[in-house]
């Protein structure tokens, strides 16, 4: 086990590093330029000159190396530093990964934005979890019902309709219509007492609901096919011969049985939860994570755009790493060699 | 299976009990207005919405107007633009002029006066020197100074005293106010920034994100891409302003949205640069919450028009090179094309599809002020399609079978780019029709404007290049003087390999008499005399159809009618005066409720 994990993990880091070097190459290969964003009333000469002090006269070479050192020597060196409040170095002169945009640690604007990422995003894919493994079940159990019709139609209809759709029509309706929620996201409300708690709950509830049905919707339907599969299984048939009570054999021995697909599933989805959901947040004006990464492309911010993605590919290696682990603990016929 | 199925369903599970009570609390008719409750416990609160979130709060170090304007809450130039394009007076004591001796007659100096007894929010006293710093920082070679145009020409500063600050320049210069003038120029604490010139002025996360400033408002929280949290400056020099306690920048989401916030629903007090097409916006302000407020600049949206070869079967050395003239398009160089294409547009109709309150038909380069605005071009606002054809077919342009004129074996085909844009691609398809109507055939092509307006010499397709026949977008003048922006037409500043692309001229069309009235420009002082040539060369361009204006755009924005003090700029930051912004008592909210109840 042990070794098997290791192994993984050493196989990890050059995949990682020719993930971060294909990301480097593609992102300077993108024709825009930070300046795009400039009013035309300055002059190019001067745009030159914004170009020079952000380094980008540099060959990719040396440019990648700087970011390589700035992002796996630097910037861990920092967070140590801040941790344990120590200084390491001379903290002052060494360079950190910075945005070109804000000029400011590439590092700081990502610490930012996770709580408020991982409280909607996370949040709804909590919910869509706690939605989806019920509605799987039961759609499965009463097959071809007018229960199981329903819960095709609704997650067929979450799943193709697009959230900036589901979205819309729910600030129409919510905000527009009725008054009942706010439309924007305030991100910098803090929960202090109860009233402040119900507009946290108010303001959470259309983004996280909205995401949710998109979430439950994929969900639902792998375990209403993994449900399906094992109710023909021999050994259901076995335990209603011994007289099991339905419930039982539902839930102990079926429900368990089928997640050991979902859980992998789960698992895996589990990056996308930090990689926001980009349009989700635009809607709403959560800007997490995923707005930041596309303001970031839309300003042509390399450093950020670079930052992003490859925590992004690393959340996405590590979730495959755990994915496979937790299959191994929930299903003891699996052995890691 | 029947016997199974009657064991169940099991009892209610927990996530359905959820769903039933959130459904039964949304329901739930006692529920007030959310934003009713937020209105009562923060009346004396600004929100503002900026749907591009600002990046930073130091202008010097961005430049996108998102920036500047968040910026200007805090901190200040010495002087404003006020919304007729005035030079008002902020930090000084009065315009510097020949009268109060604050410009040199060699016009070498300007001499400004600075306001007594004022104070930075950290209650330190500001002083010349703050000024004389700021000019400084931005003159750093190594700094990447967004706003060096603005201090180019400026030889040295002086503190003369505590109070009186001069600003000494390399050449003559008849119009001065360029530094220290206008909110994308405002005046930093040196205390507060003295460690961070040149290289150091991108590590400086606290400052940048933090400046201390004289304005209305101090920053209390700065959350890059997000929000701005800012609360009244007690060290304010007027004693009973701001209004507002505290106020918010929200930032995010597109311009539809942010409309949405403030028109449709009263979320949010005011909504920066809404470019919606107008039908949306219209039946937005329906609602009754707020109203658009627009403010005219200098902004003009122009077509293009590429005097040289742009033919993508041309080698890159030859494509859109200049070569002294020797490399003309093949048709756009013949005047009357150029004035056909010009004639056969409807204004009118450009500005009723796709920008409505945002917009009027524009027939100069110059629109304004006033003073500078040219009256011999206004009969453009009328299309001609009759002339238009009648002028190609005396030129020998004839219509082929497929309809589209040629001659001597070449078709007047264009090939027209822009930004990726809605209202931008809505007015492509116009033209693209109208066009049509005089034999003119066009293909269409918009490209992402951050490769656009990059002007990365890698790339092919910025409109430095203009690898195409013509193309649109919009320029405007810095401040209220167009002779820098005048000056962006002349041979010298021809965009070519030569010089990286790096130019303004990016039409390639001069001629040396234009160069010769641009010179006398930047040496002449007599404001009438100044007027005259700059008309003189608004018209040179006008006329001989260099570039094709379509519209002069303005600043669109909207507020709820409960804020006062709103004085829309198009000259400078919109947030210009929001020390004199106010909340109008008789609650928009009230008034709904009234309308309910009837």
């Amino acid at each position: 086990m042990l070794r098997y994990f290791s192994r993984r993990l050493a196989f990890a880091v050059p995949t990682l590093l020719a993930i971060s070097l294909v990301l480097f190459v593609l992102l300077d290969l993108a024709p825009n330029d930070p300046t795009g964003q400039l009013p035309l009333t300055i002059p190019p000469e001067v745009r030159e000159q914004i170009r020079d002090s952000l380094g980008l006269d540099d060959p990719i070479y040396v440019r990648y190396v700087k970011w390589l050192h700035q992002f796996f020597v630097n910037e861990p060196i920092n967070l140590i530093e801040q941790a344990f409040g120590v200084e390491i170095g001379n903290s002052e002169e060494r360079l950190r990964v910075r945005s070109w945009a804000t000029r400011s640690p590439v590092v700081e604007l990502i610490a930012e934005r996770l709580p408020q990422t991982l409280w909607v995003v996370g949040l709804s894919y909590l919910i869509g979890i706690l939605i989806a493994l019920p509605v799987g079940v039961i759609t499965a159990y009463k097959q071809y019902s007018w229960i199981d019709q329903l819960g095709t139609f609704v997650s067929m209809v979450g799943f193709s309709v697009p959230t900036f759709f589901t979205g819309l029509l729910a600030i129409i309706i919510f905000s527009v219509t009725l008054s009942w929620l706010p439309s924007i996201y305030d991100t910098t409300h803090e929960v202090t007492d109860l009233s402040s708690f119900w507009y946290q709950i108010k303001q959470i509830l259309m983004p996280v609901l909205v995401l949710s049905l998109y979430n439950a919707a994929q969900l639902s339907r792998y375990m209403r096919a993994s449900v399906l599969e094992n109710l023909n299984q021999d050994y259901v048939r076995t335990a209603r011969v011994k007289g099991l009570r339905e419930r039982a054999i539902l839930f102990f021995h079926v429900f368990r049985n089928s997640m050991l697909p979902v859980i992998t599933m789960i698992a895996l989805g589990v990056p996308t939860i930090f990689s926001g959901a980009i349009i989700t947040e635009q809607v709403f004006r959560v800007n997490g994570l995923g707005q930041l990464l596309i303001v970031a492309i839309q300003g042509a911010d390399i450093p950020l755009v670079q930052t992003l993605t490859f925590l992004f590919a690393v959340l996405i290696v590590l979730f495959n790493l755990i994915a496979d682990i937790l299959y191994g603990l929930v299903d003891p016929r699996i052995k890691y060699e | 299976m029947e016997q199974l199925t009657s064991t169940y369903p099991p009892r209610c599970p927990f996530w359905i009990l959820l769903s039933c009570a959130l459904l039964l609390w949304a329901c739930s008719p006692s529920e007030k207005n959310p934003n009713v409750t937020k209105e009562e416990i923060v009346d004396r609160h600004l929100d503002v919405l900026y749907w591009q979130a600002p990046s930073t709060l130091n202008p010097y170090l961005s430049g996108g107007t998102k920036d500047m304007e968040a910026a200007s809450m805090i901190i200040e130039p010495l002087a404003h633009f006020d919304e007729n394009g005035q030079i008002v007076p902020t930090l000084a004591q009065e315009i510097p002029s020949f009268e109060n001796g604050g410009l040199s007659e060699d016009h070498m100096s300007i001499t400004w006066k600075l306001l007594p007894n004022v104070t930075w929010s950290d209650s330190t006293p500001f002083t010349a020197e703050d000024v004389k710093f700021t000019a400084d920082y931005c003159m750093n070679d190594e700094m990447g100074c967004n706003a060096l145009v603005e201090f180019q020409d400026i030889d040295e500063i002086v503190v003369i005293d505590e109070l009186t600050v001069q600003l000494r320049f390399k050449k003559p210069k008849p119009h001065p106010f360029d530094a220290f003038v206008g909110s994308n120029n405002p005046i930093l604490q040196k205390a507060q920034f003295e460690n961070c010139t040149g290289l150091r002025a991108q590590e400086c996360t606290e400052q940048n994100f933090g400046p201390i400033g004289t304005g209305p408002f101090k920053i209390v929280e700065f959350r890059a891409n997000d929000v701005a949290t800012y609360v009244a400056n007690e060290n304010y020099r007027e004693s009973d302003k701001p209004y507002f306690q505290t106020a918010t920048i929200k930032g995010g989401g597109d311009a539809a949205s942010a409309a949405r916030a403030v028109l449709a629903t009263g979320e949010y007090d005011y909504a920066w640069n809404l470019q919606v097409e107008p039908e949306i916006l219209t039946q937005m302000s329906q609602a009754g919450y707020g109203e658009i407020v627009t403010g005219y600049g200098s902004q003009i949206e122009r077509l293009m028009l590429n005097f040289t070869n742009a033919n993508s079967a041309l080698d890159l050395d030859k494509r859109s090179v200049y070569m002294d003239g020797n490399n003309p398009h093949p048709f756009i160089t013949d005047f009357n094309v150029r004035k056909a294409l010009s004639l056969a547009i409807d204004r009118n109709m450009l500005v009723e599809h796709g920008y409505g309150a945002g917009g009027a038909p524009a027939c100069n380069v110059v629109p304004a002020p006033l003073r500078f605005r040219s009256p011999n071009n206004d009969s453009c606002t009328e299309s001609n399609v009759e002339l238009a054809n009648q002028l190609l077919d005396e030129a020998g342009w004839i219509r082929g079978d497929d309809g589209v004129r040629e001659k001597d074996g070449v078709k007047l085909s264009i090939l027209f780019q822009t930004s990726t844009n809605t209202v931008r691609q809505g007015t492509q398809a116009l033209i693209k029709q109208m066009w049509s109507a005089i034999g003119v055939e066009t293909e269409l092509r918009n490209i992402d404007g951050a490769v656009f307006f990059g002007g990365d010499p890698a790339s092919p397709d910025t409109l430095q290049k203009f690898y195409s026949d013509v193309e649109m977008y919009t320029n405007a003048f810095l401040g209220n003087d167009p002779e820098s922006y005048l000056a962006n037409f002349t041979c010298d500043q021809i965009t070519s390999p030569k010089n990286d692309w790096l130019g303004t001229n990016v039409n390639r069309a001069c001629t040396p008499e234009y160069d010769k009235i641009v010179t006398e420009l930047s040496i002449t002082a007599d404001p009438q005399k100044r007027e005259e040539l700059a008309i003189l060369l608004n018209d040179t361009v006008i006329q001989n159809y260099w570039l094709i204006p379509l519209i002069h755009r303005a600043s669109l924005s909207a507020r709820l009618y409960s804020l006062g003090g709103v004085r829309m700029n198009g000259w400078d930051s919109e947030l210009w005066n929001v020390a004199d912004w106010y909340r109008i008592e008789a609650n928009v909210f009230i008034f709904k409720e009234a309308e309910v109840s009837n």
